[in-house]
């Protein structure tokens, strides 16, 4: 029973690992450079600082599971690990709605502000910047799961006491 | 499940299962008041936000032509879900509260504080997808983007940009009242179960 419990969350943080790495990764290797009218206009993820703050959280939460898949059960971190869990749904979940309110931007352009929008040129990166947002959501759910799970079922999971 | 648990101690001798009722019991209310009133000035203050501005935009011979331009927050998405998240956590806030004065046995262990802390989760998430959505446009507002060729606002809407920075620096108070809360909440759980779980296997 506490083996099922245990062999549970490794799993989940192990996904929600793989998630926030590929955030990262995908992320960090979108870049596009397209030439309209003798300009050329390149697009990075360093252009809106939006999206280095989505890649900052998810490195950050991405190494936080890495330390967190090796750590042996203690009984006396159990607390600490839960706030730090909720920490990081929290930082998470801060990112990718930042990033979808500059996405939308983006995409729609807002016309009250005279804002265009820029996705019609440089489309591929996009589409590359939109799957590592979908990632990161992915990753976000996986660790609000990793949250209600300890707090629902299995709270004193890291005591291992029962 | 710490319920059942809870259930069947007092044919073992309730006393044998002190249950934890900290020193400290208004800590929790006061925090919700106070993020009651953070999280609802939030929503007022931008709720209310709207700037409007005449400038001459052509002048054919000698008569200027003004075009009137107005900032509402409905024109952002990202503001419309920072107006409705924050309301949604005021009216929480104020009902948890309500709650907790009126129901007295309010001790950490049953389902009622369960469910609390597991709404109150929720809303923290929301409240914290709403503040930063709505501080990096606000940021976007003010600076532009110079590599997407968006022009920067704030400095023809300044009492616009105010307000909505007055707004979102509440909303981020309320955020760390709400995340203290939050964790309290957390903290004093683990603490009853561990308390119940230990007693229970002790007792058997």
């Amino acid at each position: 029973m506490i083996f099922s419990k245990r062999i549970a969350v490794f799993v989940l943080r192990l996904l929600a690992l793989g998630a926030s790495i590929s955030a990262t990764a995908i992320m960090i290797t979108s870049r596009e450079t397209v030439d309209v009218l003798n300009m050329k206009f390149e697009a990075k993820y360093t252009n809106s600082p939006t999206f280095v703050y989505f890649v900052l959280m998810n490195a950050i939460a991405s190494g936080y599971s890495l330390i967190l898949l090796f750590f042996p059960a203690k009984s006396k971190f159990g607390h600490f690990i839960l706030v730090l869990d909720f920490i990081m749904v929290l930082l998470l979940d801060s990112s990718i709605s930042a990033c979808l309110a500059i996405g939308q931007v983006a995409k729609k352009g807002n016309s009250h502000a005279g804002w265009l929008p820029i996705c019609g040129q440089v489309h591929k990166f996009c589409d590359h910047a939109a799957i590592a947002l979908v990632a990161g959501f992915v990753a976000s759910i996986l660790y609000f799961i990793i949250v209600l799970y300890s707090l629902h079922n299995v709270m004193n999971l890291f005591t291992l006491k029962n | 499940m710490a319920s059942e648990g809870v259930d069947k101690l007092p044919e073992v001798g309730h006393e044998q299962v002190p249950v934890v009722r900290s020193k400290v019991v208004w800590l929790v209310p006061v925090l919700r008041l106070l993020a009651f009133f953070a999280t609802l000035s939030a929503t007022l203050v931008m709720a209310l936000n709207k700037q409007t501005k005449t400038i001459v935009v052509a002048t054919i011979g000698t008569v200027p032509i003004q075009a009137t331009l107005t900032a509402k927050f409905q024109h952002t998405p990202a503001f419309v879900f920072f107006v409705i998240v924050n309301g949604n956590a005021s009216l929480h806030n104020l009902l948890t509260l309500v709650v907790s004065f009126v129901c007295k046995k309010f001790d950490y262990k049953g389902l009622v504080p369960l469910t609390i802390t597991v709404l109150d989760l929720m809303n923290v998430a929301f409240i914290s997808g709403g503040v930063s959505a709505a501080a990096f446009m606000g940021q976007l507002g003010r600076d532009g983007n110079s590599h997407a060729r968006w022009n920067k606002i704030c400095d023809k809407f300044e009492t616009y940009c105010n307000h909505g920075s007055g707004a979102i620096i509440a909303s981020f108070i309320g955020l760390m009242l709400m995340t203290s809360i939050s964790t309290i909440s957390l903290v004093r759980l683990r603490n009853n179960y561990n308390r119940i779980v230990l007693n229970s296997s002790v007792g058997v």
